[in-house]
């Protein structure tokens, strides 16, 4: 493995019981980049990231993160491997009975020994990185789609991971909070030297902010390349993601008997 | 692809094997949740904020329901025993009623009701919400941050629960066999206190409010944590843990008699 | 502040329930009795009959309290129950002939041992046993008494 690449996978294969997902998957995702696993609705990008975060153990093949094979260890070593990483959860998944400053100082209290009044710094830090200082006191009750997206993003990056993950991070919002947070994945990745991945279905957005892109179909991947690349291939499924075509390489119709046989056309008993 | 219903082979064999994995599960789960109850010794705030959430809050409904219990034992005891001449008896009667039966019993049933479900739905929705799995990927444990904290605080809570609400029985019968019907003082507490043993009455009363308190916390906590993370998932394991738990409480509460009282 | 005042919670929680279970021990049930009973010091009786008798019921002299049933044992040399009493040392006093018997609180009351201390110099040391000793009184046996003295009596008057 290259040591240039922060997250290595190779032949992954996974399946939640009978169920196969991922069939065969293979993914380099550079350090210090912006990369992005783009792909239909269900098509295995959750669990794609589960499996790098070590949520999940690949039945096949293998994901090595920063040098460790993440399916070999044990719980201690994924413990101490998850230091380095970072996750921003599609809805947020704040803590509902903490505040908007309880929420990101904690995993600094649970993971680190540092002095109070140090964490209170840091956590003011990353709520201004985030634009939302004063917000601290607030429940995430209280908060609107977008600024919960931020304090969530402001809690992934508190104890500054070298890996910030992104499941879905542009659903749901309006327009402007849409344009802060792919902004604040841009410049929280370079600022930090991180590097992050980004699952997407949102072309538009995603494409400003991306350094290389993967398209996921079917447990596999279709298409890789930079932003421009992509939107010049000439792949069918490519072509038709990123246009978003109606009929296509994925048909319009779930399979399903022949339509006319199933209403009984021309052949009705009476 | 038409569901069969259950009353097959097939069907009664798929239930025998979801209950004893769930069954299984449980067990692993409580196992899992002792093991990591360092925590709580560690930071023992955790727990002290659980207790108020699960403790605290189900005071007023403990107090107010063991005082009416009390008061209807005084009147339900006084009638019965005037037909034998024996109201005198009316405090031993009160007593024992509450010390080995209803206090470790309907305490359980209340403390199911108002704290464990309460338990279940957050940890249900704190799944749901993916919230969990946010701890996981920070690297902090859920089961010792969330699960253990709360199992604890119900096992704490219920006997000093079950004592509150026995106290306030015994003052309940006193307030209407004494005060309103008219009972002798004197002879409603002494003899009492000649019938009622520390260790075969007291004690074993609140063992059984310990037993019954592991239970609930146990049933609560699983069934949050095994929620289906979704609204109607989180809202069946909340009566599930209503309903598991009350069962089990009475269910055990028959064991646990005969053991205790066997030479009575 | 919002987190102190929830540890005060707590705080009068745990007293409360702490105090509930010391109003459960002393005030309804016997252990404030444990508490005061101090030392003592133990003596046996024999008894003929104990009628129901129990472990822990009360041994009383003159009507107060002096003590309590520690064991009830049968001996199977001579057929009679072995009651172990335990008594308080500040009751030291009771001589070599005290009489003790069995008595029951009023008609369907708990039954008692009862002390009647005798003339005797010598008093009574720890192990000791009381000779004298007057069985029960079975309701059975008082009404089977009871109806062969009337069916000796003339029938009429």
């Amino acid at each position: 493995m290259s040591p240039d690449n922060f997250v290595e996978i190779s032949g992954l294969q996974f399946g939640y019981g009978r169920r196969s997902i991922l069939k065969g998957l293979d993914l380099r995702v550079p350090r210090g980049q912006v990369v992005s696993i783009m792909g239909g609705s269900g098509c295995g990008k959750t669990t794609l990231l589960r499996l790098i975060g070590g949520a999940l153990r690949p039945s096949q093949g293998s994901v090595v993160v920063d040098g460790e094979s993440v399916g070999a260890l044990g719980r201690d070593g994924l413990y101490r491997l998850r230091r380095k990483m970072g996750m921003l959860f599609q809805f947020g998944a704040l803590f509902t009975d903490l505040s908007v400053f309880d929420n990101v100082a904690f995993p600094m209290r649970e993971r680190t020994a540092l002095p109070e009044p140090i964490v209170r710094d840091l956590v003011l830090m990353k709520l201004h990185a985030v634009g939302l200082r004063g917000a601290a006191k607030l429940m995430p009750a209280e908060l609107s789609g977008g600024m919960a997206r931020r304090v969530a993003l402001a809690r992934a990056v508190a104890l500054d991971p070298e890996l910030i993950m992104y499941d879905e991070p542009f659903t749901g919002l309006d327009p402007i909070s849409l344009a802060v947070i792919s902004n604040l994945i841009r410049t929280l990745n370079d600022a930090l030297g991180a590097t992050s991945i980004v699952v997407t279905h949102d072309v538009r957005e995603s494409m400003k902010i991306l350094d290389y892109c993967y398209l996921m179909a079917e447990g596999q991947i279709v298409a890789q390349g930079t932003p421009a690349e992509m939107l010049a291939s000439d792949k069918p499924y490519a072509r038709q993601f990123f246009r978003g075509e109606i009929d296509g390489a994925v048909p319009f119709h779930y399979p399903g008997a022949d339509y006319r046989t199933e209403l009984r056309l021309g052949n009705r008993d009476r | 692809m038409i569901d069969k219903g259950w009353l097959t082979v097939g069907g009664i064999g798929r239930w025998a094997i979801d209950t004893f994995l769930r069954l299984g599960f449980a067990a692993r789960f409580l196992g899992l949740t002792l093991l990591n109850s360092g925590v709580c010794l560690r930071r023992p705030r955790l727990v002290v904020r659980e207790v108020y959430f699960s403790g605290v809050l189900s005071l007023v409904i403990i107090l107010v329901s063991g005082l009416f219990v009390g008061m209807v034992l005084g009147l339900q005891g006084y009638q019965t025993l005037k037909t034998y001449g024996s109201e005198s008896a009316l405090g031993v009667l009160v007593a024992l009623s509450l010390l080995r039966e209803l206090g470790p019993v309907i305490t359980a049933l209340l403390f199911a009701s108002r704290a464990g479900s309460a338990v279940t739905a957050e940890i249900g929705l704190m799944k749901a919400t993916e919230q969990l799995r946010a701890m996981e990927m920070m690297a902090v444990d859920p089961i010792a941050r969330v699960v253990a904290p709360r199992f604890w605080a119900g096992v704490i809570s219920t006997p000093l629960l079950t004592a509150m609400f026995t106290a306030m029985g015994i003052y309940g019968g006193y307030l209407v066999g004494v005060v309103l019907l008219g009972v002798d003082e004197g002879s409603f507490w002494s003899q009492m206190q000649n019938s009622v043993d520390f260790r075969e009455d007291v004690v074993n009363g609140l063992l059984k409010s310990l037993a019954f308190g592991f239970a609930i916390s146990w049933i609560a906590v699983f069934e949050g944590y095994d929620a289906p993370p979704t609204a109607e998932g989180v809202s069946g394991a909340t009566t599930r843990t209503v309903v598991t738990s009350a069962l089990t409480i009475l269910f055990l509460d028959y064991i646990l008699t005969s053991l205790m009282f066997r030479g009575l | 502040m919002e987190r102190s005042s929830l540890d005060v919670w707590v705080g009068i929680f745990v007293v409360g329930g702490m105090v509930a279970l010391l109003i459960l021990a002393l005030k309804v049930g016997n252990a404030g009795d444990l508490l005061r009973a101090g030392p003592t010091y133990t003596l046996t009786a024999s008894f003929e009959n104990i009628g129901g008798l129990k472990p822990k019921a009360p041994v009383r002299s003159a009507g107060v309290v002096v003590g309590r049933v520690v064991t009830i044992d049968y001996d199977p040399e001579t057929f009679n129950a072995v009651v172990t009493l335990s008594i308080a040392k500040r009751f030291d006093r009771f001589p070599k002939d005290t009489f003790a018997s069995i008595y029951t609180s009023g008609l369907l009351g708990e039954q008692y041992v009862g002390l009647a201390p005798g003339g005797d110099e010598k008093v009574l040391a720890n192990g000791d046993r009381i000779s004298k000793t007057q069985k029960a009184v079975v309701l059975e046996d008082l009404i089977g008494q009871f109806m062969t003295s009337r069916a000796g009596e003339p029938a009429a008057k």
